[in-house]
């Protein structure tokens, strides 16, 4: 059982400590700083949290004495010479038939740092971190040095190596809303999922392009969107394009994989060869951002529904959560606990999370709910914390 | 110590005339406090040159202030005096002895 919670927000880290089954926050750490993931490492406790500094550019932040005290790490850096194909948000009288202009390339920067991830136990010091623009980056020293992952950055739907020359400039890969903040249009890694039996096995998500698998340990990846659909483009099965908002796999039956699109909820039972679409819009099961799985039972996930994409909030101004079993064939609602009036809440992509029986989400408007029965009922464990980005059970 | 000037020369903490001068955002100060209640005076030269001058007095400090192509942040602005930068990419602007330069954030609220 988890013992803390931590919490990135707009205004800083927010950790929570279970005592005598009660969840009490600390003061918060980097206080006025937007953290937009923080997570423990289950391998030696180190505890890290992603600074998105609106001046001074993204940094990661890392503590090895259980939050007492923090330290900067500035290694994390895209390397001389990564270069990418610029996208620029479509305007409205943008023309996907038109034949492209010119490709703009444009020098890597990191924009954001959007989640991490810890290697298996077997690889002590082993981190992986997804960026804004793209990159995938990988440390084998507990983040003292970073990689760049350079097969997935010269994907060849990418546009193939532009360290070398113009490659194929050819670039398939969209760019994320979730950018725009920086004033850029550019891809983003925000889903990192380890296969708990092979190291070598990794799928990651890339809003906008879609999920990517490498077998190989890094050497080469495949996209993974079959039986995907997507709702706004010309061609709905295009095999780029996709905008999943969140991917996750259940540790103990690592083919089981479930996605939180943004046109849906996907479901794969066969390592992501193939999705088959388990949205169940009358029951509100469709637009969100988060989605969790079990531990043990590949079939059974959890979602928190929200309106769609032109109202980014709960569905009928009631919050709630929905279940399934069944590997999305049903989906039952829980609401008991959580607010069902005036509720106008969206958990955004990280900010679920599960620990054996317990759940716990944050949301824009600041309110933090737990559960302590697979989802069923829920308590408060706040409403006035500032803007939440993720919640990881530590 | 408080107050007192230094520079990042081999003077340690020697006021010395005729080096221009680095005034900042109190912002920075929550991350460089060896920054914090001093004057900081570096060897004139370009504004690269100058920040990189300031990174050694503070390790880290350029890593708020440029991006990895040692390009100007996208919310920073710097002058050299009463002019702001104009290249922000190369930051070959030159600033003479008595110069100022200036470094802050452009507002940003919510």
């Amino acid at each position: 059982m988890s013992d803390i919670i931590l919490l990135g927000t707009r205004k800083g880290t927010v950790i929570f400590d279970r005592s005598n089954s009660t969840w009490r926050p600390r003061p918060i750490a980097h206080a006025g700083i937007p953290v937009c993931y923080a997570a423990r490492d289950p391998r030696d406790g180190t505890l890290w949290a992603s600074l998105d500094h609106g001046h001074w550019g993204p940094k990661l932040s890392r503590s090895r004495d259980g939050g007492a005290t923090w330290e900067n790490v500035l290694s994390l850096k895209y390397p001389q010479g990564a270069r990418y194909i610029v996208k620029y948000l479509p305007t409205p009288d943008f023309d996907p038939e038109a034949p492209a202009g010119q490709p703009e390339y444009k020098d890597a920067t990191v924009f954001k740092i959007w989640n991490l991830a810890f290697g298996h136990a077997g690889q002590p010091g082993r981190l992986y971190a997804g960026t804004i623009p793209g990159g995938l980056f990988v440390s084998d020293d507990g983040g003292d040095s970073w990689v760049l992952n350079r097969p997935l950055w010269n994907h060849e739907s990418r546009g193939g190596d532009l360290f070398t020359g113009e490659a194929t400039s050819k670039n398939l890969w969209g760019g994320t809303p979730a950018s725009i903040d920086y004033g850029v249009f550019e891809p983003g890694i925000h889903s990192i999922v380890l296969d708990p039996r092979n190291s070598n096995r990794i799928h990651i998500a890339v809003s906008s392009a879609g999920v990517l698998e490498t077998a190989d340990g890094g050497l080469t990846w495949q996209s993974r969107n079959r039986g995907m659909r997507m709702d706004y483009l010309p061609n709905p099965e295009a095999e780029w394009g996709h905008d999943p908002h969140f991917v996750t796999g259940c540790p103990g039956q690592p083919d089981h994989l479930w996605q939180q699109n943004h046109c849906g909820v996907f479901y794969s039972d066969d390592s992501a060869q193939n999705w088959k679409k388990v949205s169940m819009p009358d029951a509100g099961v469709h637009f969100g951002f988060p989605i969790a799985v079990d531990e043990h039972d590949g079939l059974t996930a959890w979602v928190v529904p929200a309106h769609a994409d032109s109202q980014r909030m709960a569905i009928g101004g009631g919050l709630y959560v929905a279940r399934t079993t069944d590997g999305g064939q049903t989906w039952q609602s829980f609401r008991t606990g959580l607010p069902q009036d005036h509720a106008y809440d969206i958990v955004l992509r990280h900010g679920l999370d599960i620990a054996g029986d317990c759940l716990c989400f944050g949301s824009t408007t600041g309110n933090v709910y737990l559960s302590e029965d697979r989802g069923e009922t829920w308590q408060c464990l706040g409403n006035h914390f500032p803007p939440v980005y993720s919640v990881r059970f530590g | 110590m408080p107050g007192q000037p230094f520079s990042a020369g081999l003077f340690g903490a020697i006021r010395l005339n005729g080096m221009p001068t680095v005034k900042m955002t109190q912002h920075l100060y929550r991350f460089f406090p060896a920054l914090e209640n001093r004057t900081v005076t570096v060897q004139a030269g370009s504004v690269a040159e100058i920040l990189h001058a300031v990174n050694q007095i503070a390790p880290g400090f350029t890593d708020y202030v440029l991006d990895e192509r040692g390009a100007l942040r996208r919310h920073v602005y710097l002058s050299v005096n009463d002019t702001i930068v104009v290249d922000r990419k190369t930051l070959s602007d030159r600033v003479q002895d008595d110069g100022t330069v200036y470094i802050f954030q452009a507002l940003s609220g919510g």
